[in-house]
């Protein structure tokens, strides 16, 4: 293609978008939809995920020792626990460290009379922090394995919930996805088929004056990206708003809520939603715009 | 320049709109194919632009044999024809230039060439003057005539006009008919549809008579046979 061509075509799909507006308008109305609906549940499902990865990371297997373990025994022994893929972190508490939290836990004031002993005397243990609490059966299988391991403390209701809620978010987002798509694809197909009536006329000319496939679909595919652009932009602006706002009412009001809801920051969640509502966006307004011409190009 | 041997064609209800039809035109002339509706002619017109394929028979347009014709070559055969339709077909949001200029473009000539060929043609048409113009703002003659640049614009040897003056006045159809005849001493060969039987009488050119998809008759200086 020349480059006075490739010009020629950029301006023809610039000025495309001002020439049928109506058209435009309600392509972008209905591109910005889509992507503002799948920004919502986007929105929703990364701060639930984030929500249960950050109670996934709080939930430890315990692991107590053998009486008359020496600390290297037991330092070989959080080595070797500590080389397990599922394996987050290892942390040693020392039976200082865990009568000093029993005391703050659970007896407070009434601590004063246990001053200089420990009930808590050789209890020193290993929590164990995994990266995926529904690997915690291997793990605790494999710990059972371990010469100078007495005793293993398991979460199994917790993780097994947080692994629940993890495949009910699995499930529920490619359902939403799905019929999202689908919600899209028929607003998308509709408003193409609007467009479609002030197309064809200048198709069927371009095709009878000697235009090839390419040149004639090239304006109309640059008016697509174009819109797509634009359909995804003004809902981006919109959510920045919303999810901003969103987040510093939630802490405000339900302040209680703030161990439970962990909110991803504005700039991470934006990092992530930028690029795929942008290619949702330009995709959108591209595949319409090829489906449109396409049906016209056999003239 | 064009021929037509044995050339039929159906629709897909089966209804035959040309029925083993032979024709020859030489480079250069100047025809009328005549006929009353339903007689065959916009098929005839939608064939040799390729915009159809024949049933059975074998066209040839400029050295093109379009039933051979691939996908990928018809914009090339296209582009050694001009065409001009009853209703224009113009782009409404776009200027007189713009409209000329458009046929250019899509077939990618340089921008250079462009600004020295449309002044060019709108003024053979006598638009030189309303280049600037809306297609809407002009008259049904000047629209033709816009329709006429942009049809000759990119120097076809063969100009296909279908019905080219049903939608004008007298006056104005005689206008576009002398710009016909112009175009047509400058070499290029011009094949017209019409139903204007004033016209096809006066100007005494070829005339080829369809009448439910058959060639009843090709005269030369012929006339307008009216259907018995």
């Amino acid at each position: 293609m020349r480059i006075s061509t490739l010009l020629y075509t950029c301006k023809q799909g610039f000025k495309n978008i001002f020439r049928n507006k109506m058209f435009s308008l309600a392509t972008i109305a209905t591109i910005a939809a889509c992507v503002f609906l799948f920004g919502i549940f986007y929105a929703i499902v990364v701060n639930v995920q984030q929500s249960v990865r950050a109670a996934e990371s709080s939930v430890a297997v315990t692991v107590f020792f053998d009486e008359g373990l020496s600390q290297e025994q037991i330092m070989l022994i959080g080595d070797e626990i500590s080389k397990r893929p599922e394996v987050a972190s290892v942390v040693f508490v020392s039976a200082e460290e865990a009568w000093d939290s029993f005391k703050v836990d659970y007896l407070g004031e009434y601590a004063d009379g246990y001053e200089g002993d420990n009930p808590l005397e050789g209890s020193e243990n290993y929590e164990i922090y995994m990266n995926d609490v529904s690997k915690q059966s291997s793990l605790v299988s494999y710990l059972e394995t371990i010469d100078g391991i007495r005793e293993i403390n398991r979460s199994d209701a917790t993780a097994n919930i947080l692994s629940n809620i993890n495949t009910v978010i699995s499930y529920v987002s490619l359902a939403i996805i799905g019929i999202l798509l689908a919600v899209s694809l028929f607003l998308i197909s509709n408003t193409v088929a609007m467009g479609i009536a002030v197309r064809r006329e200048e198709i069927a000319i371009m095709k009878l004056i000697g235009a090839k496939d390419f040149v004639v679909r090239s304006p109309f595919v640059i008016e697509g990206i174009l819109i797509g652009l634009i359909g995804a932009a003004l809902p981006l602006i919109a959510l920045y708003f919303i999810y901003s706002n969103l987040i510093l009412y939630v802490k405000d009001e339900f302040a209680v809520l703030d161990d439970i809801l962990k909110f991803m920051s504005i700039e991470d969640f934006f990092s992530r939603l930028i690029p795929i509502a942008l290619i949702l966006g330009v995709g959108l307004g591209f595949l319409g715009s090829m489906f449109t011409v396409h049906r016209h190009l056999r003239v | 320049m064009i021929s037509l041997e044995s050339v039929s064609k159906s629709y897909a209800n089966g209804v035959p709109a040309l029925n083993d039809v032979n024709l020859n035109i030489e480079k250069g002339e100047f025809v009328f194919i005549v006929g009353d509706s339903g007689s065959g002619k916009s098929t005839l017109i939608k064939l040799l632009l390729r915009e159809l394929t024949p049933t059975s028979g074998r066209i040839i347009v400029n050295d093109y044999d379009l039933s051979r014709l691939s996908r990928r070559k018809i914009a090339k055969f296209r582009r050694s024809i001009g065409v001009v339709f009853q209703d224009f077909r113009l782009l409404k949001d776009r200027n007189v230039y713009e409209n000329v200029a458009f046929a250019q473009r899509v077939i990618e000539v340089p921008t250079r060439q462009i600004k020295q060929n449309v002044p060019a043609m709108l003024s053979l048409v006598g638009l030189a003057g309303k280049y600037k113009a809306k297609t809407r703002q002009l008259s049904g003659g000047e629209q033709q005539r816009v329709a006429l640049a942009r049809a000759l614009v990119n120097n076809p040897p063969i100009l296909l006009a279908d019905e080219p003056t049903g939608n004008l006045d007298p006056r104005n159809s005689w206008e576009i008919m002398k710009l016909l005849e112009e175009i047509n001493k400058r070499g290029t060969t011009v094949l017209v549809v019409t139903h204007n039987r004033e016209i096809v009488n006066a100007m005494r050119k070829r005339v080829i008579t369809i009448r439910k998809g058959v060639v009843v008759s090709d005269e030369e200086k012929g006339e307008y046979i009216d259907e018995d």
